[in-house]
C-alpha cells in the first residue's frame, strides 16, 4: 500500500513537469547579463551572465557566451540570486490551516486544500520567494501532512506542487498541542494537557504505526510466498504517513521552542530510528546546539522575534549564528505572511548579531532551507542545472534598500516590478468600471432578499507561533 | 399507543385533504387536451397549432393532427405556450433541517458526541433517503408550483453525508406517490459539519474523512466477499451502515455531487472524483466560466446555482472590494452559456433562492449573459432529467412521458411571461392570481420541525 501512495506520487510528477513545460513553452532560452552575481555557493561574480534554458540553469559565469535569438535580461547595476525558500510558511491554505480536532490528523494535507488565489502567494514572490514549505498548523502533537510549493503565481493548485519534494508532515511540541486541547479550543477537552503528554501521544502514534507496518509487512510477504488468499489489511490514512516517517520517506517538521522538549523529541526519533529533519522555530536551539548537530536536524529559527508567550523568554537574536557555527544547518524562516516579503533582511540581522558572512546570510534563505527541505539538488543555488528561480534586486540583496526587480522562477518571469506598477492602473480602471456598471445595474433591480443560511466557514486561523 | 398512532393519520389525512382543497383543484379522473396551443416539446421542434393529450397523469399524444377523446377537458391554448414542467435540479424542498438525526459531530447544541477519528463516521448519514423522507406538506411547494416547477431533486441536507436526493414531482399526493424516483444521487457538503471543534474541523480534514471513507468502503466490499466465500478462520467484518450506503451507491453508480463554486474548488472536485474513481456532479459553479473546458475534458456534469453572487445587502457601502469579487459578480451570470459553449451537460438549481420568480429572473439573466434561450430551457427541463438518469420520464412533451407541463402565456424565458397552467403528473393547478407577487416562505416559511405530515 505505501508503494500504491509511491506510484501515485510519481504520476502526478510526470503530469505536473509535462504540464507545466508544455504551458509555459521554456524551450527558449533567456540570459540575465551583466548583474552582479550572488551564488551562494561558487563566490560572488561581477558582471555575471547566467543562461537559462529549459527552465534551467544551463551557464553561469563572467565570460559566458549568450546564445544568439535568447530573451536579454539587463542585469546592469542589479544584484542575482537565488530564490528565496521559505522554510515555514502557511500561505495558500484554503480554510483553517490547523485540524485541531485530535493530538494526531497526519490523514490531513496540505496539498488538498491548497489555493492558488490567496493574495499572499504574489507578495511573497515580489519579496523574492520562490518557494515555501507549507505547513499545517501546530496544534496538535502530530499535525497536517506538508506541501512544498513554488510560488507559481496565476498557475493551478496542482502547478504550485514543487514536483519531487520530499514528503513531509508538521509536529508541535509544548504550549500550543497543550492549549489547543483546552476545552474553549475543543468541543471535549482532549488529551494531552502536558509536555509529558505531548510526548507520549507523539511514541503512542508510533507504536500504532509499527504495528501497522508490521501488518503491511506480514501481507506483502504472504503475497510474495504466493499465498493469493492473503486479505489486504485496511488502510489506514493516519498511520501511512507515519510508517513512511519509520522508512525514512516522509520529512519531520517540528514546532519546539525549548531546550528540554527539543531533546525529547530527538530522543524518541532516535528510539524509532529516524531522524527529525527540522526543528522549526527553536528559539532555544543555541542551548543544545551540539545534540541538534549529532542528531542530524536542521533548524529554521527566526532572526528576532520572540517574547510572545512563555516558552520563548529565553531566545536570542544570536541564535541562529550561534547554531551555524555549531554545525548546525540553519534556516530562517517567516511563519507569516508579512515576514515571507523581506526574509532577505531577516538573514541580514545574523551578521550584526553573531558576525555570519555575506554568504553564511544569504545561505539562510536558500541553500540551508533546501537541504533542509531534500530540494537541494533542485534550488538553493545558482549553479548549473540547477532550476532558474531567480531574484534580481536593484540593490544588495542583505541591504535594507534592496527591492526584488524581477522574480524567475523556472526561468519564466512570474514577477516584474514594471509591468506590476503599470497593471495596477490597468486594474484599478477596471474596478472601476465594474463598480460602475454594478451601480446601473443596481438602480434598476433591487437586490433579492437573502434567505439562504450561510455556508458554515472557519476562520483562516493565524498559526499559533 | 396504538390508538394514538390512528389518530395522529386520521388528523394526517384531514390535513392533507385540507391542503389539497386550499392549495388547488386537482383533477384525476378527465383526459385533458390542450388544443391550439404552441408547444414546446423541447425534445424535438416547436409545434405552433398543436394539441397536447394527457390522459391518466402521463402524455397520451402531441402533434398538429391529434384524437381528442370525447371525454377529455379542453383548454384553448391560443396564444398560450406549452412546455414541459420545469425541474429544480438540487434543493431540499420537503426535508427537515436537519433531515437526519444529527450525526457525530453534526454540532447542534452542547451534547454534541464526541469523535475519535474517520472511524466514528462523523456527520455521515449516507443511508437516509430524500424518497422516504419528503414531506408533502411543506407550504413551500405550492410556490415552486406555482412558478412552473413541478418537479424537484430534493435531498436531505446537514453534514458531510447527508444522505441519497430523489426526484420528486410537486403533484401535492402524499409522499409515496410524489416520489418518481429515490436513491438518485449521493450528495457531499465539503463543509466541516461542526464548524471546527470536532474531527473532521477543517476543509483539509473533509477531505482526508472523505477519501479514508472511500477506501474504507471498497476495503470493506473486498473483505465482505472474501468472509461470504468462506468465513471460516477469517474475522468477522464490520457491520458499518455509512460504508454499506455507499457500497450501493458505488454499485448502482450513483453520481456523487460534489460542491464546486470557485475554479480552485472545481479543479479539487475533478482531481478528488479522478482519484476515488467515482461518478460526480458538480454543483454551484459560479466560476465555471472560467473553467468551461477543464469541465468538458473531465466529462463532468455540472448543476449550476442560479443564485448568482451579489453584494451583500448589508455590507459596507465603501468598503473596498478586490478586482477578483467585482468580476466574479460580474462574470458568473456567464457560466451557462460558458459551458454550454463546451457542451458541458448542465442544469439549474435554486440554492435557496426564495421562489422560482427570482430563480427563472436569474435564468434570464443567464440568457441575457449569451446563453442560447433554448439551452436554458432545455437545462431547466430534460437536461436535469438526463443528468439524474430520467429522462426517460420527464423533461419533454412526448407521448408516454410523465404529464408535468407548463401553460405559458408569453415566452417563458422573455421578460414578460406568465405560467397559467400547471400539469403535475397529469393533475391540473389553477394558479391563484396573486401567485408569485410574494413567496411562501415569506408568508409562513417551512413547516417547524415539530409538525408532522
Amino acid at each position: 500500500m505505501i508503494r500504491h501512495v509511491t506510484v501515485a506520487t510519481a504520476l502526478v510528477v510526470v503530469t505536473a513537469s509535462g504540464w507545466s513545460a508544455r504551458a509555459q513553452g521554456t524551450a527558449s532560452v533567456t540570459a540575465i547579463r551583466n548583474a552582479t552575481v550572488l551564488t551562494v555557493t561558487k563566490g560572488t561574480i561581477d558582471k555575471g551572465t547566467v543562461v537559462i534554458r529549459n527552465g534551467k540553469i544551463a551557464a553561469v559565469g563572467a565570460n559566458v557566451d549568450v546564445p544568439r535569438g535568447a530573451t536579454e535580461i539587463d542585469g546592469t547595476g542589479l544584484y542575482l540570486m537565488p530564490g528565496i525558500i521559505d522554510a515555514h510558511s502557511h500561505i495558500a491554505v484554503d480554510g483553517s490551516v490547523n485540524e485541531l480536532s485530535l493530538s494526531v490528523t497526519s490523514m490531513v494535507g496540505i496539498e488538498d486544500v491548497l489555493d492558488p488565489s490567496d493574495v499572499d502567494i504574489f507578495r511573497g514572490l515580489a519579496g523574492g520567494v520562490t518557494t515555501a514549505n507549507v505547513l499545517h498548523g501546530s496544534g496538535n502533537a502530530i499535525g497536517g501532512k506538508n506541501a512544498v510549493i513554488k510560488l507559481r503565481w496565476g498557475k493551478d493548485a496542482r502547478a504550485l506542487l514543487f514536483e519531487g519534494a520530499p514528503p513531509g508532515i508538521k509536529f508541535a511540541l509544548g504550549e500550543n498541542p497543550k492549549r489547543a486541547s483546552q476545552a474553549a479550543n475543543n468541543a471535549d477537552r482532549r488529551y494531552p494537557a502536558t509536555r509529558m503528554g505531548v510526548i507520549d501521544v507523539i511514541r503512542e502514534a508510533f507504536v500504532e504505526a509499527r504495528a501497522y507496518q508490521s501488518k503491511w509487512r506480514a501481507y506483502d510477504a504472504a503475497v510474495k510466498a504466493g499465498d493469493r488468499a492473503a486479505t489486504p489489511p485496511a488502510r489506514d490514512l493516519k498511520l501511512e504517513p507515519l510508517v513512511e516517517i519509520l522508512d525514512g520517506k516522509r520529512l519531520v517538521h517540528a514546532h519546539s521552542y525549548r531546550a528540554d522538549e527539543i531533546l525529547q523529541l530527538l530522543r524518541l526519533a532516535e528510539e524509532f530510528k529516524f531522524r527529525v529533519a527540522t526543528l522549526q522555530h527553536v528559539l532555544e536551539g543555541y542551548k543544545v546546539a551540539d545534540e541538534i548537530a549529532k542528531h542530524g536536524a536542521g533548524a529554521s529559527t527566526f532572526s528576532d522575534w520572540w517574547a510572545y508567550k512563555f516558552e520563548v523568554i529565553d531566545a536570542i537574536p544570536y541564535n541562529p549564528a550561534l547554531m551555524v557555527q555549531r554545525g548546525v544547518v540553519v534556516s530562517i524562516n517567516s511563519d507569516s505572511a508579512e515576514e515571507h516579503r523581506h526574509l532577505n533582511q531577516e538573514a541580514a540581522k545574523t551578521m550584526k548579531y553573531g558576525g555570519l558572512t555575506e554568504e553564511q546570510a544569504l545561505k539562510l534563505i536558500t541553500l540551508n532551507p533546501a537541504l533542509q527541505l531534500g530540494i537541494d539538488k533542485r534550488v538553493g543555488s545558482i549553479e548549473v542545472g540547477k532550476d532558474a528561480d531567480l531574484v534580481l534586486y536593484s540593490a544588495h540583496p542583505l541591504s535594507t534598500f534592496a527591492i526584488p526587480q524581477r522574480v524567475l522562477i523556472d526561468g519564466v518571469v512570474y514577477f516584474d516590478r514594471d509591468t506590476d506598477l503599470k497593471d495596477r492602473e490597468v486594474r484599478a480602471k477596471r474596478k472601476q468600471a465594474l463598480e460602475d456598471k454594478e451601480k446601473t445595474g443596481s438602480s434598476q433591480r433591487p437586490a433579492a432578499p437573502d434567505t439562504t443560511p450561510k455556508p458554515e466557514t472557519t476562520p483562516r486561523s493565524e498559526d499559533a507561533r | 399507543m396504538v390508538i394514538a398512532a390512528h389518530l395522529r393519520r386520521a388528523l394526517m389525512g384531514m390535513v392533507c385533504v385540507l391542503a389539497a382543497s386550499a392549495n388547488a383543484t386537482a383533477q384525476t379522473v378527465a383526459p385533458v387536451a390542450i388544443r391550439n396551443a404552441r408547444i414546446v416539446p423541447v425534445s424535438g421542434a416547436p409545434i405552433d397549432g398543436g394539441t397536447i393529450v394527457l390522459a391518466n397523469g402521463l402524455i397520451k399524444a402531441v402533434g398538429t393532427k391529434v384524437d381528442v377523446p370525447a371525454e377529455a377537458v379542453v383548454i384553448d391554448g391560443t396564444n398560450l405556450t406549452v412546455y414541459p414542467g420545469l425541474i429544480d435540479a438540487f434543493s431540499d424542498l420537503g426535508m427537515a433541517t436537519p433531515t437526519p438525526p444529527p450525526a457525530p459531530g453534526a454540532g447542534s447544541g452542547s451534547a454534541r458526541a464526541a469523535v475519535r477519528g474517520p472511524e466514528d463516521r462523523p456527520g455521515s448519514t449516507p443511508w437516509v433517503q430524500a424518497a422516504e423522507e419528503f414531506r408533502a406538506d411543506d407550504r413551500k411547494i405550492e410556490t415552486w408550483r406555482n412558478g412552473g416547477v413541478t418537479t424537484v431533486v430534493t435531498a436531505p441536507r446537514g453534514g458531510i453525508f447527508p444522505g441519497q436526493a430523489a426526484v420528486v414531482n410537486l403533484n401535492g399526493q402524499r409522499r409515496e406517490e410524489a416520489v418518481v424516483r429515490g436513491a438518485v444521487a449521493m450528495p457531499l457538503s465539503m463543509s466541516p459539519p461542526a464548524g471546527g471543534g470536532t474531527f473532521p474541523g477543517s476543509t483539509m480534514g473533509v477531505v482526508a474523512y472523505v477519501r479514508q471513507v472511500f477506501l474504507d468502503t471498497r476495503h470493506t466490499a473486498d473483505v465482505t466477499r472474501r468472509y461470504e466465500q468462506d468465513p471460516r478462520g477469517k474475522a468477522r467484518p464490520e457491520h458499518d451502515r455509512t460504508v454499506r450506503a455507499l457500497q450501493t451507491a458505488l454499485q448502482a453508480k450513483l453520481p456523487f455531487l460534489l460542491p464546486a463554486g470557485n475554479q480552485m474548488q472545481i479543479d479539487r472536485m475533478i482531481a478528488l472524483a479522478r482519484e476515488f474513481d467515482v461518478p460526480v456532479v458538480l454543483y454551484g459553479a459560479q466560476e465555471g466560466y472560467a473553467a468551461a473546458t477543464r469541465l468538458a475534458r473531465a466529462k463532468v456534469p455540472v448543476l449550476v446555482s442560479a443564485k448568482w453572487p451579489e453584494k451583500s445587502k448589508d455590507a459596507d457601502p465603501d468598503a473596498d472590494e478586490t478586482l477578483d469579487t467585482l468580476e466574479v459578480r460580474d462574470r458568473a451570470p456567464g457560466t451557462p452559456a460558458a459551458l454550454a459553449g463546451q457542451n458541458v451537460p448542465f442544469a439549474f438549481y435554486s440554492d435557496g433562492l426564495s421562489g422560482p420568480g427570482e430563480f427563472l429572473a436569474n435564468v434570464r439573466k443567464a440568457v441575457k449573459a449569451g446563453l442560447p434561450a433554448d439551452a436554458a430551457l432545455r437545462a431547466l427541463t430534460l437536461g436535469a432529467a438526463q443528468i439524474y438518469g430520467v429522462q426517460d420520464r420527464l423533461g419533454s412533451l412526448e407521448a408516454g412521458k410523465i404529464a408535468n407541463l407548463i401553460v405559458v402565456q408569453g415566452d417563458l424565458l422573455g421578460d414578460k411571461s406568465s405560467v397559467k397552467h400547471v400539469f403535475v403528473d397529469g393533475r391540473r393547478f389553477e394558479i391563484p392570481a396573486d401567485a408569485g407577487a410574494q413567496p411562501a416562505a415569506a408568508r409562513g416559511g417551512r413547516p417547524s420541525q415539530g409538525e408532522q405530515r
